[in-house]
């Protein structure tokens, strides 16, 4: 057994990612663009998942499983958020956040 | 001091997703955030092969890279939303945002600095074999993942169909 990469290493990127999701967030305008700021912060868990399995049980496989489930139901939430986001512009025309006020009451 | 090949990958490949995942959310042009997207995917499937856990790397190959980014690119070209990505957000607004994201992100590296893993020794080489993974995803009793597989593939299910009806075009 040789030493490996600490498991604090794994752990910084899954927080720079995450943050750039935040990041991303709180300032684009576009769906799309909004869409791929999620997308970064889910990666984020899914990492911290396998590392925390891979290092903490390694004989265990809950958080290998549950990265793969979360990777489905990203995949599922990405395909209805996208047909969200078609059926939007072809209403409106375009794709920005500040024009899309019709449900806000 | 003598650095393994391992760490050498390790390292690499953490220092592509950190700059990726900067720039595809300051980046201008939005179908250059979906390209590094596809980035930062990458080396993550690049860290799972490097965990172990090869098959969840080839999931997120087939699923992220293979499936979503490419629905991306194609939804970015379909609603032409390249033209406007070009805006003014106000400076004081930015400010705040930067705050807000600089002390979450101080906050979790305060957390896990000081929580003291004491565990960085994994088995060299030894990754998850697909049949232990297909045996416990089929299982029904203790440790097996039966029931929130097949959930998953009802949701998929749904979400097809939930796709389709909102996206299909009305005469």
């Amino acid at each position: 057994m040789e030493p490996e990469v600490h498991v604090i290493h794994y752990l910084i990127i899954g927080i720079v990612m995450m943050a750039c999701g935040i990041y991303g967030f709180f300032t684009r305008k576009n769906l799309l663009a909004l869409l791929i700021s999620v997308e970064l912060m889910l990666n984020a868990v899914n990492i911290n998942f396998a590392v925390f399995c891979r290092y903490l049980f390694p004989d265990a496989l809950e958080g290998h499983f549950f990265s793969l489930f979360g990777i489905a139901i990203a995949a599922a939430e990405t395909a209805v958020a996208i047909a969200i986001i078609i059926n939007v512009y072809r209403n409106i025309g375009h794709v920005q956040t500040d024009d899309i006020t019709d449900l806000k009451g | 001091m003598n650095i393994s090949l391992q760490e050498i990958a390790f390292y690499t490949v953490a220092a592509c997703i950190i700059v990726c995942s900067v720039l595809a959310v300051t980046t201008g042009r939005i179908l250059r955030a979906a390209t590094y997207l596809l980035f930062v995917l990458l080396g993550t499937g690049a860290l799972y092969g490097i965990l172990g856990y090869t098959f969840l790397s080839a999931v997120q190959l087939m699923v992220y890279a293979g499936g979503i980014v490419v629905l991306y690119v194609f939804s970015i070209l379909l609603t032409r939303s390249d033209r406007n990505m070009r805006y003014c957000i106000a400076r004081g607004k930015l400010a705040s945002v930067l705050v807000t994201t600089l002390a979450a992100a101080a906050l979790m590296v305060f957390l896990t600095v000081t929580n003291g893993f004491a565990l960085n020794m994994i088995p060299q080489g030894v990754e998850l074999p697909v049949e232990r993974i297909g045996t416990a995803l089929t299982a029904t009793g203790h440790g097996g993942f039966v029931l929130p597989f097949e959930v998953t593939g009802v949701l998929l299910l749904a979400c097809m169909i939930g796709a389709i009806v909102i996206a299909r075009k009305r005469e």
